[in-house]
């Protein structure tokens, strides 16, 4: 028997949150005593998801699958799953695995769990725990069917080296015109710029950095820490900055390391959207900021004052310790 | 065309979250319930299409009799007709196989539901109910646009946004970005007074699977005090040795 992990890539590489999901699905796998094999989509380097467990991948290499397909991908991992007789699926939280878990589900008449922050709490029954009431609170929810499909928070389970041997085959799933129904037109993303879904950290700026003129500082800031970019949600509102970068319950959730939160008073929609960062830091000039009661640690000083300051110094870390 | 709005009825956003019977349900007393903000994005959607189109907007709902509150809001808006199921919204499975009913049954061209519920925030409803009737889906949409029988849809990716086309019928799992916030409707007393007279059609649940049940929940362990700290320098410094998140 063994676990299905979908080892997500980008332009052949391995993204971030293929190497936990496979860290998961080998926690998985010795849990109920199977291996874990993996399927990646035109990905080099296979070979390497073997340093977190995963003994056998099964790589599609297909020019079609180049672009994401949701319908295509959970087409394949399907048949991959019946292939290898899988009795879990592990993939991630992106926005992509997202999209094609459903699919996958469907296809395979499995229950789906996703938001899942740790190892199963037992495998007869299956039953893991995930967020709900958005991060207010955690269900702990059994998976009845046959086949089970679980979707793992980003930096919830981290990565866990356990070194084994991969063996790579080519695995060509039958897929149809039908299949690509949805055509990809075009994408649209920011070269080289971290996304809040893959980061480990994230800056973000509130109403208080007054105009979308001022960004300049909260640039520079997470270029230092490699972090992405985020705002609370009046400023996308405002049209200050993106879409894209709100967090909070309507807009991204943010599961990062270290979440910096600079002029954003935290209402509680916004609380909710953050809650799963594990350390948080607010920087506000309100010392009375409802935000401050859910960061672990906090500044009172104005922005336009601190966040320099706080940039330098973390040049002169990174200089000293790199 | 013929359009459902599929709506959920959740916990308003500022809702305090408890638990009762041994951690094993959610506390509703006090509670006020809305119709779930993605969902919300959707229905606006939907009513655009209305004005400037021409179609017809219905909504369904699986819930017993507490959810028609929420729904009666949603024809105030100016949804058609309600269709609620007669059930207890077990999981996403379940609820997804009683909408595929009525999405056979009604042959609507465009189904929009919400990227997720806030509540349980499954975020599968939308995508197990295209797959199960074969129709085109399309997640976290942030954009919709249709001529004849052709969708051009925008939805977020990470780290920016992908443009995709597909043919109706079709399922979408909307968000903000469908719309403005500032566009969303709010309804007015004459809508309100005509929402009382359009059709709120209660149907049977039919056989569905149930795929998981929550069987405990719990919340999260109570906040430590926060650290406040006067300088740049001591932050660094906890975050390095205290906190090692950098």
């Amino acid at each position: 028997m063994s676990i299905l992990v979908y080892t997500e890539s980008e332009n052949g590489k391995f993204k971030k949150n293929a190497l936990e999901v496979a860290s998961y699905a080998k926690a998985v796998a010795d849990q109920m005593a199977a291996s874990v094999t993996a399927i990646s989509f035109n990905a080099s380097e296979n070979e390497s998801l073997g340093t977190y467990g995963v003994s056998k991948v099964l790589n599609v290499s297909n020019d079609t699958l180049k672009t994401f397909n949701a319908e295509a991908y959970a087409k394949a991992i399907a048949e991959a799953a019946e292939k290898e007789g899988a009795k879990v699926v592990v993939v991630s939280s992106s926005a992509n695995s997202k999209f094609l878990a459903p699919i996958l589900a469907a296809k395979l008449k499995a229950g789906y769990v996703p938001n899942v922050v740790e190892a199963p709490d037992s495998t007869e029954p299956f039953k893991v725990k995930r967020t709900a009431f958005s991060n207010k609170g955690f269900a702990h929810t059994a998976i009845k069917t046959d086949i089970k499909i679980v979707g793992v928070s980003t930096n919830a389970f981290g990565l866990k080296e356990d070194q084994t041997d991969a063996s790579v085959a080519d695995f060509s799933p039958e897929l149809k015109e039908d299949d690509f129904s949805v055509e990809s037109v075009e994408v649209d993303k920011v070269a080289g710029k971290v996304s809040i879904a893959d980061a480990e950290i994230v800056v973000s700026g509130g109403r208080g950095l007054k105009g979308p003129e001022n960004w300049e500082m909260i640039e520079e800031l997470a270029d230092v820490l490699g972090a992405a970019t985020a705002c609370s949600k009046p400023v996308s509102d405002m049209g200050w900055r993106p879409h894209a970068e709100h967090v909070g319950q309507t807009g991204k959730p943010v599961a990062a390391n270290l979440y910096l939160a600079i002029g954003i008073s935290g209402a509680i929609q916004h609380l909710a959207g953050v809650s799963a960062s594990k350390t948080k830091v607010v920087i506000n000039n309100d010392p009375e900021a409802p935000f401050f009661k859910a960061a672990d640690y906090g500044i009172v000083g104005d922005a336009f004052e601190v966040v320099p300051k706080l940039t330098e110094k973390l040049k002169e870390f990174k200089a000293e310790n790199e | 065309m013929k359009i459902l709005v599929c709506i959920s009825s959740v916990p308003d956003t500022t809702s305090k979250i408890n638990f009762t019977d041994g951690d094993t349900k959610f506390d509703t007393s006090g509670v006020q319930f809305v119709i779930n903000p993605n969902d919300e994005f959707g229905l606006t959607r939907a009513m655009w299409f209305k004005e400037k189109q021409g179609a017809a907007v219905h909504i369904a709902t699986v819930g017993e009799a507490g959810v028609e509150p929420t729904m009666r809001k949603a024809l105030a808006i100016g949804a058609d007709e309600g269709i609620r199921v007669n059930a207890v919204p077990t999981d996403g499975y379940f609820v997804a196989g009683q909408l595929a009913e009525i999405v056979k049954k009604g042959e609507y061209d465009l189904v929009i539901g919400g990227r997720e519920s806030i509540d349980y925030n499954g975020g599968m409803v939308p995508g197990i109910l295209a797959s199960m009737l074969g129709m085109n889906f399309v997640n976290t949409c942030i954009g919709l646009e249709i001529e004849g029988d052709k969708a051009t849809a925008i939805r977020e990716i990470d780290g920016g946004k992908e443009t995709v086309k597909a043919d109706l019928p079709l399922v979408i799992g909307g968000q903000k970005g469908l719309v403005e916030e500032s566009d969303l409707k709010i309804p007015n007393m004459r809508g309100i007074m005509m929402a009382r007279k359009k059709a709120l059609n209660v149907v049977d649940p039919v056989d569905a699977t149930q795929a998981t049940e929550d069987v405990s929940f719990d919340k999260p362990a109570p906040k430590g005090q926060v650290k406040m700290v006067e300088s740049v320098d001591e932050l660094v410094d906890l975050l390095h040795n205290e906190a090692k998140v950098i």
